[in-house]
């Protein structure tokens, strides 16, 4: 498949075109807000950079900002602060249509009363392209989305994830440096969704050119696609890096929740820094330089990273918990445990077992000192300086 | 092969018990009675009456009298250019208001949405009536002239000419293009407006290629309901004292109250009905085949009267 030339200067209409394939997209102080006041602020002061060619995942909850922040780019939400920036161009008081990008929503939002081939061209028309270029451009927007035998269906004639693929050509034949999409999986069943983000990953790799700002409120659809994530919690930037940095060593509370699942413990630095005390027992866990002895601070361990027994089967360094089983929940591949330790709740994933602890049962759980996180305490509410 | 007569279920499954159509046929019995005595009974005594000359039986001499008259054929020719012109006067209209109001938002659009609702309740010859105390010799804007310049009269002089008429029907008609229009308006999905804007659309494009395409059956569905609707006009025409603006309702109101012409009356009536009739079947067979097709149906109910 071709990589994307730039696109084609059109002479009549030299307005819209497209900002060109390494553009990338930086966020400079954004803020919005609404109310008569400015009192609602959806978004706080946002700066980021999405670099040319590269996928960054925005995650968060519902109400978080995400979709504002796209919208933002798109140029359907006018920043009450800050710039916008598509390349090296403040694209702030730009309308939508004069911003080069590609967008791809929830809903599919194809046009109805059209054909698959129509849908696809009508960036191409609306941007003045060459009518003789049309429809090659078309069948190869169509080829790369593998939809290239539905070019003659009306949008109603095809599935949900066919109804997205098209959506996905249509903003792809404009050739754009930028692409926006906005939860593009959600309205997709499990099934369909996991092939679509192999198509997603698929066709990131044959246009790496791309910059791609990608919206979603699922860790794995984020894990899986994006080259960095950048986790967004009321209206704020919480964290920000690549996908393996945040999972592995996440910087606050919230990004070690909501990028994957964590077992959260309240610990206290002891004052060699020799590790740190958990409900009266010490534990041995990697500290950092800029934690203090005696400090207060969050413990994350992974529950997959948690073993069931005092020590590892192999022997090697590890500490240990004691706790009462409370919940027992089979998951296929590995159980899930649910484990009292001295009032707080440790989750713990082992591989599918062959005899389970019964509830009520006193076990015993380790984990490995270098897969323990210690995350301060002045990070924990807010990590936005951080991110 | 299956013998004569050896019907397997599955084939007689589609067709649906005899005690139910039976039932679904009673049921239809009372208000195709109420129908025939209030409409089809009297429109009936219409058609007879058309047919039957004052000096005794029946033969189609009325038509050959009343289609050999000026004024009849004046008459006809009036009510087709007005009724076209104040269709497409309302179609331009409430298609650019409509648009404002549904895509451009500002303080009060709400409340003029809601207006347009309040509109239709009104009588026509209100409307008129509106129109002479604002622009009738005697009116506001004429009265406002002669205060200021000293003149005897002022310069406002068309209500009883043709173009009083076509703007009363406009005036009137042109929310019954945008109650439809913005219910259409209102289901066209916002994603869709921003994925054509994004695409590198302009406005007049996405109204163009997108919204109108989509509004397209209840825009063709106001006009035609409008169009209809002026060629039965009556109040309007009336209440603008308009007297060289004679249609085929003023005709039959002066060939039945002031001439005594029941047959006369009764032939333009039937005119005036068969204008009407075939108006709306044409309508009808365009959208079936054109706006109304299966492009447009995303999923609405097929019931009679959708």
């Amino acid at each position: 498949m071709p990589a994307p030339a730039a696109p084609a200067a059109p002479a009549r209409n030299p307005a819209p075109a497209a900002p060109g394939p390494a553009s990338g997209i930086r966020f400079d102080g954004v803020s919005v807000s609404y109310g008569r006041h400015g009192e609602h602020t959806v978004l706080d002061a946002l700066d980021l950079t999405v670099a040319p060619g590269e996928v960054l995942a925005l995650l968060g909850p519902s109400g978080s900002g995400k979709t504002t922040a796209l919208r933002t780019v798109a140029g359907f939400v006018q920043p009450s602060a800050g710039r916008v920036l598509i390349g090296d161009r403040d694209v702030t008081g730009l309308p939508p249509h004069r911003r080069g990008i590609g967008m791809v929503v929830q809903q599919y939002a194809l046009f109805p009363h059209m054909k698959v081939a129509d849908n696809v061209a009508f960036g191409l028309r609306a941007r003045k392209t060459p009518r003789a270029e049309i429809p090659g451009r078309v069948a190869e927007a169509l080829e790369m989305t593998g939809m290239a035998a539905y070019a003659g269906r009306h949008p109603r004639e095809l599935s949900g994830g066919q109804q997205q693929r098209v959506a996905l050509a249509r903003a792809l034949a404009i050739r754009p440096g930028v692409l926006l999409l906005d939860e593009p999986l959600s309205a997709l069943d499990a099934q369909l969704r996991s092939g679509m983000l192999a198509e997603l990953a698929r066709l990131h790799r044959e246009l790496p050119g791309v910059s791609i700002l990608y919206v979603t409120h699922d860790q794995i659809e984020a894990l899986t696609l994006a080259d960095r994530i950048a986790v967004l919690d009321r209206a704020r930037l919480r964290d920000c890096g690549t996908p393996q940095d945040l999972y592995r060593r996440p910087r606050t509370e919230f990004t070690a929740s909501f990028v994957g699942t964590a077992n959260l413990l309240p610990v206290t630095v002891r004052a060699d820094r020799d590790g740190v005390d958990f409900a009266g027992r010490r534990l041995a866990v990697p500290v950092g330089d800029g934690t203090a002895g005696g400090a207060a601070a969050t413990l994350c361990v992974r529950p997959h990273l948690v073993g069931l027994g005092a020590r590892p089967p192999g022997g090697g360094p590890a500490n240990t918990l004691r706790g009462t089983v409370t919940e027992v929940q089979w998951r296929g591949s590995t159980h899930r445990l649910y484990v009292a330790v001295d009032g707080h709740r440790v989750l713990a994933d082992p591989r599918e077992l062959r005899t389970t602890p019964a509830l009520g049962e006193e076990i015993a759980l380790h984990f490995a000192p270098e897969d323990a996180v210690l995350i301060p305490a002045g990070l924990t509410e807010d990590g936005a300086g951080h991110a | 092969m299956v013998a004569a007569g050896a019907e397997t279920p599955a084939a007689a499954s589609p067709r649906r018990p005899r005690p139910r159509r039976v039932a679904a046929a009673l049921w239809s019995l009372p208000p195709i009675a109420a129908l025939a005595l209030v409409f089809l009974y009297p429109l009936a005594l219409v058609v007879w009456q058309s047919v039957s000359p004052e000096d005794g039986g029946h033969s189609t001499a009325p038509y050959t009298a009343v289609f050999a008259e000026a004024s009849f054929r004046e008459a006809l020719t009036n009510t087709v250019l007005l009724a076209a012109g104040a269709t497409a006067g309302a179609l331009l209209l409430g298609l650019a208001l409509s648009l404002v109001i549904a895509f451009v938002p500002f303080p009060g659009g709400r409340a003029l949405s809601r207006f347009i609702d309040l509109f239709l309740a009104f009588p026509s010859f209100l409307i008129t009536l509106a129109l002479l105390f604002l622009y009738g010799s005697a009116g506001l804007a004429n009265g406002l002239w002669t205060d200021v310049t000293g003149a005897a009269h002022g310069p406002l002089d068309f209500l009883h000419t043709p173009w009083g008429v076509l703007l009363a029907e406009v005036t009137y008609f042109t929310p019954f293009v945008m109650r439809p229009l913005l219910a259409a308006f209102s289901q066209v999905e916002t994603g869709q407006l921003e994925a054509a804007a994004s695409l590198g659309a302009r406005p007049w494009r996405i109204v163009r290629t997108v919204i109108l395409p989509e509004a397209l059956p209840s825009l063709a569905a106001g006009g035609a309901l409008v169009l209809v609707l002026c060629l039965n006009e009556f109040g309007i025409v009336l209440f603008t004292g308009a007297k060289d603006v004679v249609t085929l309702p003023m005709l039959v109101y002066t060939k039945a109250l002031l001439d005594g012409d029941y047959t006369g009356a009764c032939v333009v009536a039937v005119v005036n009905i068969t204008l009407s009739v075939t108006l709306y079947a044409l309508y009808r067979t365009v959208m079936s085949r054109t706006g109304g097709g299966p492009a447009f149906r995303t999923g609405g109910a097929h019931r009679a009267g959708a």
